[in-house]
């Protein structure tokens, strides 16, 4: 068999921990590889030292059969490997031409010679299907489009094995299609990908073999069309892993929340709610489906505290809560698990220990009279790491530090544990492995089952099925239907979101 | 080998020895002897106990704007007002000083209040820009600084004197003067300030590390949207801590007004009390204690080059450039990090 890339035998070291051990990669040419595990399992490490970021302490690297040394990036590239990172390099001011061919552009005596880069970018885009705009700035086009401008710009430089890392994550469903799309064609043009994930449906769907790794060792590989996901992913976790949370039926009671003929503004004056009804009642989960940009971001800032509504009012327990502060709104027992737990759900410079009390510090007994007791702060904290399995050298270690999952969790800790009626949990599982979106819906079931009300809002349609008793289709500012998850489906949930009534959906 | 601490607490460490060091390849380019020239150095800030008294001196203003600015920069704000805040703080002490007639326990306390007051009004004007319009502080602050030079100049000849350059002398009763303190130090003006900077630093400790308070003002500082969504007043928080930063800034000034001088002339320039503040706050890190220790150092180079051109012919700009050098390596102290994480590399 002829592998265009071996890593054999790898090893690499950090102070203090062994973040590959003697893992084994083989890449066949023309193939897509998957490169599986969980968050922190040592797949960008091993990506790192393939592209000469890091050099290993152990084993050998072959490209095209002859063993080479990769010091540096530059290196890479002569080799012929390119990655796409997930968080794109690019100039936002520059255009999508000037951003490919930075650091190596075609020179016309002592200017740049942009004419000629960017035929070459239109070719090289028509060749491999991607449609871009050579001259659009970087900052007009979507996100989509910017990470085909990154496999644009491996190509340029002329790579023939590209690593995709996580390029999923940003992207919508669409974009994830099209991306898929993309990937085929650059196989049946001879090139090959290695496809860092963790998100199993994709590794079925696109790749051929799939090599496994599970913290910091190489577990084996398998072909993907020997094998199966629930395999995949007890080989990536170490154990079984159950994909639908086991629940009870809900017995829901009292209404505790109930939204009456909601009106919300976004940031440019426009209304996104238009006139919404919604209610959640203790010991339910209602999912709101939708497709992103329907006033679903809007909703959950309203109910938070986070935004003014215009009219309508939102109400806990009998009392409005529309536009009362965001510490009140806390206070009247609603806990929020952001969308965005970078920007809204952490201090990423405070220790972890910190980020634990960060609606509660000014009361007792993390504060006296002002003065804070940061020995109560940080007992509190190792009981939530402890209880909610937060992987961290210790309370002091900044959040910033932890993996998404484990920040996820020490965000979930928090809020589960000022004894909420209400939990609006925007996107808990967004970027996460398995193990984490696991432990995650059983957090939020058992609260259920403790008698509160939770309010889901996710993009997946797998989590929302999977979790709510209760589903609400949210489209153009509205709930436009209210559904059973056990006497839906994907396809139906999917007209609805597409703004199609309950009757023709089911007349379909 | 080396923690983050550690590596922490090297950085200003090198970088004053890098700067020392780059100051005597100077003198040598230009021909003085370097060895000479900082014993010289030495000899002026504790050759004896006046100088040694003189060096306090300097150092006590340079620890107020300091915290000034390191608190600012704690709360993810740059005060480049310092200067103006400087200004305005030592023209309410010394006023106050001048215009009453009232007994030490009293007058004292008022002067030094009204300082941190007026500075923490000058601070307040910046913050609620930025806090309600989003105007950038640096822009305002800068601005600001014109504003309080040719204001102080304008209401010391106008509203306090008729016409002349200089105020009276305070009163006896609002003086940090120190005859005892003086007669030690062979007439020195050192004065009673350096205790109460040395008790704002604690102060400033124990705001941001201690109290419910600080920890809201770091996380503003850190994240606004997170601070907001934790329920945190982010605007509130924003003003609070200019007008904290500011006070630091007015107490400065008092220091001048109550203790140095006892009264204020009006100034063709600025003082530089409150630029040199962003550097003692840049080497010390933005903590207390290495605010405390960097206003020293600043300090003893100040004062101890007044006597480098008679004790050794090295002229005092050399020194000014000695103290651009180390400020050079602080603000490129990641190239200097960079250098001790390959020495830990290699040394593995």
């Amino acid at each position: 068999m002829d592998y265009i890339i071996e890593m054999l035998n790898i090893r690499k070291e950090f102070p203090g921990i062994v973040a590959n051990n003697n893992i084994t990669l083989q890449v066949q040419k023309g193939e897509i590889h998957a490169l599986l595990g969980e968050n922190g399992a040592g797949k960008s490490t091993l990506m790192n030292v393939l592209f000469g970021l890091y050099q290993p302490e152990k084993g050998q690297i072959k490209v095209r059969g002859e063993k080479v040394k990769i010091s540096d990036p530059n290196v890479a590239n002569r080799l012929g490997i390119g990655m796409v990172h997930q968080h794109f390099m690019l100039v936002d001011t520059f255009t999508v031409t000037e951003n490919i061919v930075l650091g190596s552009e075609p020179r016309k005596g002592l200017s740049v010679d942009i004419r000629k880069a960017e035929k070459e970018v239109a070719d090289l885009s028509e060749k491999y299907g991607l449609n871009v705009d050579p001259k659009a700035k970087i900052r007009d086009i979507s996100v989509g489009m910017q990470q085909r401008v990154e496999i644009l710009k491996t190509l340029y430089r002329g790579a023939e094995i590209l690593i995709f890392d996580e390029p999923t994550a940003v992207l919508t469903p669409q974009e994830i299609k099209e991306l898929i799309v993309i990937m085929q064609s650059l196989v049946k043009e001879g090139k090959s990908i290695i496809l860092i994930t963790h998100k199993l449906k994709e590794i079925m769907e696109v790749c051929d073999r799939c090599t496994v790794i599970r913290k910091g060792e190489g577990i084996g590989t398998v072909n993907v069309n020997e094998t199966n996901p629930n395999e995949l992913a007890s080989l990536m976790v170490g154990r079984e892993v159950n994909f639908t949370t086991e629940k009870q039926p809900s017995t829901p009671k009292d209404t505790y929340l109930s939204v009456k003929d909601l009106y919300v503004k976004d940031v440019r004056n426009v209304n996104m709610v238009k006139g919404l009804n919604l209610e959640v009642r203790a010991g339910e989960i209602v999912g709101i489906a939708g497709i992103d940009g329907n006033g679903q971001s809007e909703l959950i800032e309203a109910i938070t505290g986070l935004r003014k509504t215009e009219s309508g009012t939102v109400t806990l327990h009998d009392k409005v809560i529309s536009n009362l502060s965001t510490r009140k709104v806390t206070q009247s027992g609603i806990s929020h698990i952001p969308q965005d737990r970078h920007k809204y759900g952490l201090v990423l410079d405070f220790p972890i220990g910190d980020n634990m009390v960060l609606q509660t510090y000014y009361q007792k007994p993390f504060s006296n009279k002002g003065v804070m007791s940061f020995k109560k702060v940080y007992e509190k904290a190792r009981n939530l790491i402890k209880e909610y399995d937060v992987r961290t050298p210790s309370e002091m270690t900044k959040a910033r530090a932890l993996s998404g999952g484990n920040q996820q969790k020490a965000i979930i800790g928090r809020e589960m544990d000022r004894s909420p009626d209400l939990i609006v949990a925007a996107q808990p599982t967004r970027g996460l492995d398995v193990g984490a979106i696991e432990f995650i819906h059983r957090k939020l079931i058992e609260e259920r089952d403790k008698g509160r009300a939770v309010l889901l809002l996710s993009f997946e349609l797998d989590e929302i099925l999977n979790l709510s008793d209760r589903i609400a289709v949210m489209f153009d500012g509205q709930v436009i239907a209210e559904v059973k998850p056990e006497e839906t489906n994907e396809q139906e949930l999917g007209l609805l979101m597409a703004g199609n009534s309950t009757e023709k959906a089911g007349a379909e | 080998m080396f923690t983050n601490r550690t590596i922490n607490i090297l950085i200003p460490i090198i970088s004053v020895i890098l700067g020392l060091l780059s100051g005597a390849i100077i003198m040598l380019v230009f021909g003085y002897n370097p060895v000479a020239g900082y014993g010289a150095l030495w000899e002026g800030a504790f050759g004896d106990s006046y100088f040694f008294g003189e060096t306090i001196r300097m150092v006590t203003p340079y620890i107020l704007s300091g915290l000034a600015v390191a608190f600012a920069l704690r709360t993810g704000l740059l005060n480049i007002g310092v200067e103006g805040q400087v200004f305005v703080g030592w023209l309410a002490s010394v006023w106050v000083g001048v215009a009453f007639d009232l007994p030490m326990a009293i007058h004292l306390p008022l002067a030094i209040i009204a300082a941190a007051a007026a500075g923490a009004f000058w601070g307040f004007i910046p913050g609620i820009l930025k806090a309600k319009l989003g105007v950038h502080e640096v822009i305002v602050t800068i601005m600001m600084n014109y504003i309080a030079l040719y204001t102080t100049n304008a209401i010391v000849r106008h509203v306090i004197t008729d016409g002349e350059d200089q105020t009276e002398n305070i009163a006896d009763s609002a003086s940090l003067a120190s005859t005892w303190l003086a007669e030690m130090t062979f007439y020195s003006r050192m004065h009673y300030g350096i205790l109460i900077a040395l008790f704002m630093a604690l102060v400033m400790w124990f705001i941001l590390n201690k109290t419910s308070r600080g920890f809201e003002l770091r996380s503003v500082g850190y994240n606004p949207f997170a601070s907001n969504y934790a329920g945190m007043s982010v605007s509130k928080n924003i003003i609070l801590a200019m007008m904290i930063s500011g006070a630091f800034a007015g107490l400065a000034g008092a220091m001048e007004g109550l203790g140095t001088y006892g009264y204020l002339a009006s100034k063709s320039g600025f003082t530089n009390i409150g630029f040199e503040g962003i550097a003692v706050a840049l080497l010390g890190a933005n903590t207390a204690l290495g605010v405390v220790l960097a206003a020293f150092l600043f300090g003893i180079l100040k004062i101890g080059a007044l006597n480098m051109p008679t004790g050794a012919g090295v002229p005092t700009e050399l020194v000014e450039i000695v103290i651009a050098l180390i400020i050079f390596f602080v603000a490129s102290s990641y190239m200097i990090r960079w250098f001790i994480l390959r020495f830990k590399k290699e040394g593995k």
